[in-house]
Order: C-alpha cells, then sequence, then structure tokens
C-alpha cells in the first residue's frame, strides 16, 4: 500500500541534480613557507624597555589544549606584564577559525594599536589579519604563518624544518655510520604545515648519513593521540633504534604506550621541550636521551616586537633601524649535557 | 485523498504545529527575545559602546553566518524527526572540494560560480545520502549520519592530502568580501536563507508535510505523505545549506580545510534546540532558530569583548541548552 506511487512529482526539495561530472578533482594547493634568514632573539636590556607611549596590543591563539600552547599565553602574558606601558588584551584561545577570525575583528573594533598573532590556520587568518593591517594596527605573526606577506608586518617563527634537522642530526650522530638502524617517527597534526617541515627536515638530515625514516605515523599533538599513534607504530615495528616524537605534549602518551609495551631497546627523542622531558633526560632512567626545542617564549617575543614597533624603536642588538619583518628562532638539541642551560625557560605540560 | 495531501493535519489526529501561534508559542519566543535582551544588556553594561556598534553588530552577524544557515536546515530535519551529527564534516568536504586546484582551474576559465556551486551539489549529494540511508536503509539517523561524519571529513583529508587549500580566485574573495549599504555579502545571504527556510517550513505544503512526518510518520503515511521521499528530501536540504555554509566559511576564510566545521554539529542541533524545536520531532521553528543562534553569538562576543575564558562559556552555554529543553518539556507536557 504505500509503496504505490502516484507520480507526483513537484519540485519541492533544492537541488536534485547531480552534475557530479562538473566536480573535478584536483591536486591541492599548499602555501609553504620559504626560508629566511635566521635571528636570535637576545635580552635587551637598554633604552628600549623604559617606558614609553601606551602601547594596546590584542593576543589571539589557539586553545591552550596541550602544554606547548598553554606556556604560549602564559609567556606573553607574563611579557606583557613587565611594561608598565602596555596593555594586553588576551582574547580566549579557539581552535574554531570562525570564531578567531571575529576575534580579530573585535580587536579591529576596538582600534587596537598591534595585534599578536597565533593562527589556527594560518592561510584561514590571512585575510582578516590582512583587514587589520589595512586598518594601520600592526600585526605580529607568531608561528603559523600567513601566505600573504602583506598580512603582518612582522613574523616571529618557531624553526620547524631546523627541529627536524636538529633531531635527524642527532640520530646520525649517535648511529655512528651505521646503516642498518630502524628509525621511526611520530609526528603531530598531518595537516599543519610546520609537522610537514619538521617531518621534512628530519628525512633530509637523516639522509646525509644514509638512513631513513622506517616508520612513521602521525598524532595529533595530544596525550591520547601520542598514545594511540605510538601503540600502533609499537606493534607495526618490533625492533627500533630511534623514535622522534615531535611534540612533547603528546610524548606523555607515547611514554605511558613505551611503557605498556615493555619497551627499551631505543632511544627517543623529544620534540618543544617541556620541563618533564628536561627532567626526564636529565635523570637518564628512560628511553628519553634528547629533545628538540621549539620556544614557547614565540608569542612573548611578538609582544616585545608589537611594542616596538608601535613605539617606533628599533631592535637593539642590530644595526639596522626597523625591526626584522621575520624571525626565526633557533632549534637547539637539548641533552644530558646542556640540559641545565635549558630548563629553566622549559614549559610544564 | 488529494485534498488530505494539500493539508495532512487533517486526518492526523494530533495536528502538527508550525510557527508558534498560540499563548505558549508566543510566551517562548518571548523567552528567547528576553534572553537575547539581557545578553545584549549584559553586553553594553559590560563592553558600553564597544558592543553597542554597528561594527560589533556585524562581527556578531557574521560570526552568526555559518552556524545559522546550517542550523535553518538542520530545523528542518530535526522537525521532521531526523538528526545530522555529520553537517560539520559536510562543510568540510564541501570547502575542501570547492577549492582543489582543479575546481580553482575551472573556476578561472568559467567563473568562480564553479566553486559555489562545487560546494551546495558536493553538500547536496551528502546530505542525499544520508537521507537514502535513513529513509530506504533504515539506519537510524544518529548512525547514518555518525557514519557521514566520518567519511566525509576522512575524505576531505583525502583531497586535501590534510592541508589547508587557499583560494587564488580574486573574483569569488572580492564578491563574498563586499559590503553592499555596509551590510556584508554573507550576512545578507544569511537572512536570505532565513528567510527561504521560514517561508518553506510555514507557507508550503512542502513544510507542513515535514511536520506531519516528524510528529506521527505512521500518520503522515496514512494521510498519503510518501514519508521516505520526503526524508530524503529533508536531508538533501540540510546537506545544500551545508554546502551553502560551506562557501560563507570559504569567504571568511579564504581557504577550503578538512578541519573546517569542527564540532559544528554541537552548536548547530544546541542552537536549533534552544530556538523551541523538538527533538523528537513535529515541532519546529525557524525563528526560534535564528533566536537561538543569535544568542549563542552574541554570548560568545559578550565573553571575547570581556576576555573572559572560553570554558566558563561553554558552562554558560550548557546551562542555557538544559533550561531551554527543561522549559520546552514544561510546554510539551502542558500541551497534552
Amino acid at each position: 500500500m504505500s509503496t504505490t506511487h502516484p507520480r507526483r512529482r513537484r519540485a519541492y526539495a533544492v537541488a536534485g541534480a547531480f552534475a557530479a561530472a562538473t566536480l573535478v578533482l584536483g591536486a591541492c594547493t599548499n602555501s609553504s613557507s620559504d626560508d629566511d634568514t635566521s635571528a636570535s632573539v637576545t635580552k635587551s636590556n637598554t633604552d628600549n624597555d623604559k617606558s614609553g607611549d601606551k602601547v594596546v596590543i590584542g593576543f589571539s591563539a589557539p586553545a591552550a589544549d596541550h602544554g606547548w600552547m598553554g606556556a604560549i599565553t602564559k609567556a606573553a602574558v607574563a611579557q606583557a606584564d613587565k611594561y608598565d606601558d602596555v596593555e594586553l588584551k588576551v582574547a580566549e584561545g579557539t581552535n574554531d577559525v570562525n570564531l578567531q577570525i571575529s576575534q580579530v575583528e573585535t580587536f579591529i573594533n576596538d582600534k587596537v594599536d598591534a595585534i599578536v598573532l597565533l593562527p589556527f590556520d594560518g592561510a584561514a587568518m590571512t585575510s582578516v589579519a590582512r583587514k587589520a593591517m589595512d586598518a594601520g594596527i600592526t600585526v605580529i605573526n607568531v608561528d603559523r604563518e600567513f601566505d600573504s606577506p602583506f598580512a603582518a608586518r612582522t613574523t616571529v617563527l618557531g624553526d620547524n624544518y631546523g627541529m627536524g634537522v636538529s633531531a635527524g642530526t642527532f640520530v646520525c650522530e649517535d648511529a655512528k655510520g651505521a646503516k642498518d638502524k630502524v628509525v621511526t617517527e611520530i609526528a603531530g597534526i598531518d595537516s599543519l604545515p610546520l609537522t610537514q617541515e619538521r617531518s621534512k627536515g628530519f628525512k633530509d638530515a637523516l639522509k646525509s648519513c644514509g638512513l631513513d625514516v622506517d616508520n612513521r605515523v602521525a598524532a595529533e599533538f595530544t596525550v591520547e593521540s601520542g598514545e594511540e599513534a605510538a601503540s600502533n607504530l609499537l606493534q607495526a615495528a618490533p625492533k627500533i633504534d630511534y623514535l622522534w616524537n615531535h611534540d612533547d605534549d603528546q610524548g606523555v602518551g607515547v611514554l605511558a604506550a613505551i611503557k605498556n609495551a615493555n619497551r627499551d631497546e631505543f632511544t627517543m627523542i623529544g620534540g618543544a621541550g617541556s620541563a618533564d622531558v628536561m627532567d626526564a633526560i636529565k635523570a637518564g632512567n628512560s628511553v628519553l636521551k634528547a629533545t628538540v626545542v621549539y620556544p614557547s617564549t614565540q608569542a612573548a617575543d611578538g609582544v616585545k616586537l608589537a611594542r616596538l614597533l608601535v613605539q617606533n624603536k628599533s631592535m637593539s642588538d642590530l644595526a639596522e633601524i626597523e625591526v626584522p619583518r621575520q624571525l626565526k628562532l633557533a632549534a637547539p638539541v637539548v641533552t644530558k649535557d646542556n640540559v641545565d642551560t635549558y630548563l629553566p625557560s622549559a614549559f610544564r605540560s | 485523498m488529494s485534498a488530505s495531501l494539500q493539508d495532512p493535519s487533517l486526518t492526523v489526529p494530533a495536528p502538527p504545529k508550525g510557527e508558534p501561534r498560540g499563548s505558549i508559542g508566543i510566551a517562548r519566543n518571548l523567552g528567547l527575545v528576553i534572553a537575547l535582551v539581557v545578553l545584549c544588556i549584559v553586553g553594553v553594561v559590560t563592553a558600553g559602546d564597544r558592543f553597542a556598534s554597528t561594527d560589533n553588530v556585524l562581527t556578531i552577524l557574521r560570526l552568526a553566518t555559518v552556524t545559522g544557515i546550517v542550523a535553518v536546515g538542520m530545523t528542518f530535519v530535526i522537525t521532521g524527526g531526523g538528526i545530522d551529527l555529520s553537517v560539520g564534516a559536510i562543510v568540510a568536504l564541501s570547502s575542501v572540494w570547492a577549492t582543489t586546484t582543479g575546481t580553482q582551474a575551472m573556476a578561472d576559465n568559467i567563473g568562480w560560480v564553479a566553486m559555489v556551486f562545487s560546494a551546495i551539489l558536493v553538500g547536496a549529494a551528502c546530505g542525499a545520502i544520508n537521507g537514502l540511508l535513513v529513509a530506504y536503509g533504515r539506519i537510524v539517523p544518529f548512525i547514518a549520519t555518525l557514519a557521514m561524519l566520518a567519511s566525509a571529513r576522512g575524505l576531505a583529508e583525502v583531497i586535501a592530502d590534510r592541508k589547508t587549500q587557499i583560494i587564488r580566485n580574486q573574483g569569488f574573495t572580492d564578491f563574498f568580501a563586499a559590503e553592499p549599504l555596509g551590510i556584508p555579502v554573507i550576512v545578507i545571504i544569511f537572512a536570505l536563507v532565513t528567510v527561504a527556510g521560514w517561508f518553506l517550513l510555514n507557507r508550503t505544503t512542502f513544510g507542513r508535510r515535514t511536520f506531519a512526518v516528524g510528529g506521527n510518520p505512521e500518520a503522515a503515511r496514512l494521510a498519503g505523505i510518501k514519508v521516505q521521499r520526503h526524508t530524503v528530501y529533508l536531508y538533501t536540504l540540510l546537506g545544500t545549506t551545508c554546502g551553502i555554509a560551506a562557501v560563507m566559511l570559504m569567504s571568511r576564510t579564504t581557504t577550503g580545510s578538512s578541519t573546517h566545521g569542527t564540532l559544528l554539529e554541537l552548536d548547530v542541533i544546541a542552537a536549533v534546540v534552544i530556538g523551541g524545536t523538538l527533538l523528537s520531532g513535529g515541532r519546529g521553528t525557524i525563528i526560534g532558530t535564528l533566536f537561538g543562534v543569535l544568542i549563542f553569538m552574541t554570548l560568545t562576543n559578550v565573553f571575547t569583548l570581556n576576555n573572559l575564558s572560553t570554558s566558563t562559556q561553554n558552562v554558560a552555554k550548557g546551562v542555557i541548552i538544559v533550561i531551554a529543553v527543561l522549559l520546552q518539556q514544561r510546554i510539551a507536557n502542558r500541551k497534552t
């Protein structure tokens, strides 16, 4: 009874035609950053720190859902607190680009002097950053790069490619020319250019000593995803010599998986440089032997630079009058030998 | 037969209600208006001119476009007795499909409209698949759309290779970034979709059938409504709004990405439910949904202006949802 069709074909619903043929799948485009000159930030104890004109800075970053990102915001706030001429408006961290865009729009409405922006997705935040620049606001882009040079006055970056190179070089040196070592890698969120750069650096460095990545899995910078990815990896590779984990926060999960699997035949290298990992390196009783620093003070440097730019000051240790367009921070390897140097500036997960 | 097709409520025992007309309905919408007014007062008191400026209102509306447009479609599906968890994933897939180098090359040749059509077609196709699975595959909506959630986002990641695809077409970005008479194009589109949705739900046979199908599918079937076909239409309609929302997000971010629209389904369903649409189906209101979206977005804006944490904001959201549903149950009980 219910299957009889009276054939009343009136068009009620929207869109019936499947013109799938007109939809073409293509390869994807991607913004990749180009390598620029490196520079290291020095603590300036010069006239620059003297109180000047009042500067209102808007700050927005992704959700502090893991230690490194939390440390970014904390460091930025702490930096701003050191200056009595800086007012930092902190928008709550979000991983929703739509919301982050509206936060920047609010800063534009508020007519702040500068915006320090760590985008959830650099490409997706480019157009609103451009809008801010057009409105005469100094935009400092931190960590995840915009895809247009017009969208920021200055960009502060960690050296993601350099992190991979540092980790790879450490493996090469430790392997002492052996070509049969099993090298594995647990990457972060694969969709981010920073992850792709880290992996590329790691691969390139390994290549120079005849090694390659035997197993690679990607996690999502969270403890849970790190545990899951590491469990799978340990299943896939019964014997490992080296394991590079991109991120110390997901590393907590990675270590848990290693412990559960009762594995200790390999050397593990961390990434980002959390205080917990540095403690473990110092203690020397785990698979963790090194970590590669990815400075969590980038946004703090962004705040400092925003203040300099708005107050028309220059970077004191450069001969150049203008603040540089880009700063790429170094990615040093921390081992038992130098851990005491880096431990004080490390972040707690 | 044809008479009952025109107005199924004649033969359906409990007549399904459209836009609330009785005193209870007015009271409910009044509640939403009061909630929004209270939020606005809080905004003005705490943030002053920063809140009550044209720029800020436009900021709220721009933020609301994505959630709002999908919420209009979701109102239809929930009113029709269904639910769709895959809307965020469909938005992601549509945005990715419409921004591949292939689609963008096509857009360069025949105009940027190609990208818009791609997004809408992909959204509609995903919606239609959801509808077919639910209506003819007899899979419960929760599971069918959960499967779509996983596979659509997965497919988006495969197509985009988990990278962010940047829109190079200047015509596309210029058109949607324009602000004729000071009102952003995307806000105008949001308004048009809302008006069209209101008209379709309250002034057409399609809308009446939606209420009938959601209120009592068996009675609707006996009244001569093709329940299964109508269900497919509803999900396709929602998919279409996802496609439009993807275009909004593409214009806001100038990118397509497999991470777009993450957890969008929660915001959308929450907005629809606090608007007064019954999760069990049979009752739905576009105006309520619009208020639901505006309440959430204004809340977000007030929190942002006052530098308050999103964590507390989420607590506030949760409380609002619970209060709304409790009120709904009161009203539903009083009715029977």
